[in-house]
């Protein structure tokens, strides 16, 4: 069951790749959250009450409903255009995402799997660290790059998950790291990186 | 003792931060600073004993301990200038001081935790402080330079935090959870050195937004070029010192294992690269601060590259960080004269400095010749141990290139500070008669002086810690 959440979490990577439309991107951030709450739900049974409430309030709360529900909110207070505007065209977009798959396939290929080692888990959770850095760099809007940082967070948190049975500290510190991301939301107000280039030589 | 210091820093930053009274903002900081000076003092009197239980005074940790507390006086005094000139209201004053008590006590924690976890948490907090310190000014350049920081930073922070979970997977495969310091290397034998290297290579990336080493240096340049000169100084040196200290441990966690050349040679790389970036930049920069951040980035490259020679250039790295924090802190302090004095930063804007502040155009000179190490500065021997010690691990031609790199750095620096000190431009604005009083100049005269008492005649204990701090690297 893991497997196919986590494979459903690798094509919304590379759906990511083509959206064109901010809310649909939104959107697929909150489906990433509940994807993420059905990972943790079926792998952190163990664990003692208090840290599964905690992952879980963290995954459906914040993730799901908090996050999209303020970028929305942000989106349209600062009435910014609905597109995402990349640099580069989405064709070439989805060959890189591809390649990024691809590529932590091949990093993990010749690992042996065990129970102490899922090699799927590390490979989607290196395939979204990296596609969410790709996004950061490749479109033109602020608001882009808070979300390809919550994309990159995601990656975060399955590599926590990943090792987490023994770890509970580390997912906290994980945790510790979103509501850092969520200061992040406030501090903007130019919409664009043409309006962050002041500062050069 | 160590919880008893977070606690009063946690107490007085929250009282500086509703505090809108002057003379109560200055006893708050006296008594900040007493206590800084105490937990340094009972930590090097404490050698090696733990506190806390994620914390240890250890020597490495004590050796910068101590170049923040030194310096968190002189920025505290500097700070005090500053915001009586900028006119600050007693709100923006009261942000001001409170984030610089967290930021001294988060950075205190990053130099002392012996927990990967902890110091991770500490780093992160760094970042909070930070941002709010660059964001004081209120102007569009500051905010896009505080954005670009903690946007960056945090993706740094996160990346650092990859490179964690990937340590622990590694530590995992010989049935340990602990990741204190002590107990990571005993768990890394026979592990697979997959693991090490993204770990080495996550977290190096990572601290690097807080060094400011190659990849990474931007944010860094940016932050410090924004930042009031006082924060300048102060990030540009401890701060820039809590990333080598980060990326240090990491070294020292893995030195013993296989990718341990593997490991020299990337930190080789980016020390060269980074020192290559900055000669580029110094030959054309024209901002006195941009100038700073990028000398800022030569001597980071050239730590970077003593901790890959190994030998005496672990020494020579952390010796070259503690000369390099005070004699930065001094430049700094002194630009904010310079601006106060010209109204400006650009070099094409100033001169002439001698005859408007002759105690601050000693002071720029001595600090050139400090930051380029020519003698009598301290940073002369050390810079000579650096590059014996890339002779002695046969890096020649790496060698070779550095010290073409240095000259070009050094011919940049010079072509501005000398601009600054003696040229007579059309461009500058007429002298108020405003002296600035030599007493503003006092503590840059000891940092500097102190810079050339620690090159000549290093302290017997100072030697020790710093021996101490790299006994256990092959």
């Amino acid at each position: 069951m893991t497997e196919v959440l986590l494979i459903t979490f690798s094509i919304t990577l590379l759906y990511i790749g083509i959206v064109n439309r901010l809310l649909t991107f939104t959107r697929i951030l909150a489906f990433q959250g509940i994807l993420l709450f059905g990972i943790s739900f079926i792998e952190l049974r163990e664990i003692n009450t208090v840290n599964l409430v905690f992952i879980l309030l963290e995954t459906i709360i914040f993730k799901t409903v908090a996050v999209p529900l303020f970028l929305n909110y942000i989106i349209r207070r600062n009435k910014i255009t609905r597109e995402s505007d990349p640099f580069l065209p989405h064709f070439v977009s989805i060959m890189i995402i591809t390649c990024i798959i691809l590529a932590s396939f091949l990093i993990f290929s010749h690992l042996a799997d065990d129970t102490n080692f899922r090699k799927i888990f590390f490979i989607v959770a290196l395939a979204t660290l990296f596609t969410g850095l790709y996004i950061i760099l490749t479109r033109k809007k602020i608001i882009t790059h808070v979300m390809g940082y919550m994309i990159f967070e995601n990656g975060v948190f399955i590599l926590s998950v990943a090792i987490v049975s023994k770890m509970p500290m580390l997912v906290n510190a994980g945790i510790l790291l979103d509501i850092f991301a969520s200061r992040i939301g406030n501090t903007f107000e130019e919409m664009s990186v043409e309006n962050l280039q002041n500062l050069k030589d | 003792m160590l919880g008893l210091y977070f606690i009063i820093s946690v107490i007085l930053a929250i009282l500086s931060f509703l505090n809108r009274n002057k003379a109560l903002q200055m006893i708050l900081l006296s008594l900040f600073l007493v206590v800084q000076a105490g937990i340094t003092a009972y930590g090097y009197t404490h050698l090696h004993s733990e506190a806390l239980g994620y914390f240890t005074y250890d020597a490495t940790g004590i050796i910068f301990l101590s170049v923040l507390s030194l310096l968190s006086l002189s920025t505290v005094y500097h700070s005090y200038m500053y915001l009586k000139h900028t006119l600050a209201d007693n709100r923006k004053q009261s942000i001001y001081y409170a984030a610089l008590i967290g930021l001294i006590a988060s950075m205190s924690g990053a130099y002392l935790a012996s927990h990967l976890g902890v110091m991770w948490i500490c780093i992160e907090t760094t970042t909070l402080c930070v941002s709010v310190l660059i964001y004081h000014e209120r102007t569009h350049l500051a905010l896009e330079a505080a954005w670009k920081y903690v946007f960056i930073c945090s993706i740094g922070i996160a990346l650092a935090f990859v490179g964690i979970i990937f340590l622990s997977a590694a530590i995992r495969e010989n049935g340990s959870v602990n990741l204190s310091f002590a107990s990571i290397p005993k768990h890394l034998v026979k592990v697979n050195v997959l693991w090490l290297k993204l770990a080495f290579l996550f977290m190096l990336v990572g601290f690097s937004t807080k060094m400011g080493l190659f990849p990474m240096h931007p944010i860094c340049v940016d932050a410090h070029t924004v930042a009031p000169p006082p924060i300048s100084a102060f990030i540009s040196t401890t701060l820039m010192n809590v990333g080598f200290v980060a990326i240090f441990r990491t070294y020292s966690l893995l030195a013993a294992t296989p990718v341990h050349p593997w490991m020299n040679q990337i930190l080789l790389w980016c020390g060269l690269l980074s020192v290559f970036v900055s000669a580029i930049y110094l030959l054309k920069v024209q901002h006195l601060k941009r100038m700073s951040a990028y000398s800022s980035l030569e001597h980071m490259g050239l730590s970077a590259i003593g901790l890959a020679c190994g030998g005496l250039g672990y020494f020579a790295a952390i010796f070259h960080l503690v000369l390099h924090s005070f004699t930065k802190a001094s430049i700094f302090y002194q630009v904010d004269q310079i601006h106060r004095t010209y109204n400006s930063y650009l070099v094409s804007e100033t001169g002439n400095y001698f005859q408007r502040n002759l105690p601050g155009a000693i002071v720029i000179l001595f600090a050139f010749t400090g930051i380029t190490a020519i003698p009598p500065s301290g940073l002369f021997i050390t810079e000579f141990w650096l590059m014996k010690s890339m002779y002695s691990s046969a890096h020649l031609f790496m060698l070779i290139l550095t010290v073409i790199f240095l000259s070009f750095a050094m011919y940049g620096l010079g072509k501005n500070i000398f601009s600054l000190l003696f040229s007579r431009p059309e461009k500058v604005v007429p002298a108020t008669g405003l002296k600035i009083p030599f007493i503003e100049s006092v503590p840059q005269y000891f940092l500097l002086a102190l810079v050339i008492y620690l090159g000549i005649n290093p302290p017997v204990q100072f030697t020790n810690l710093i021996s101490e701090a790299v006994k256990f690297l092959p």
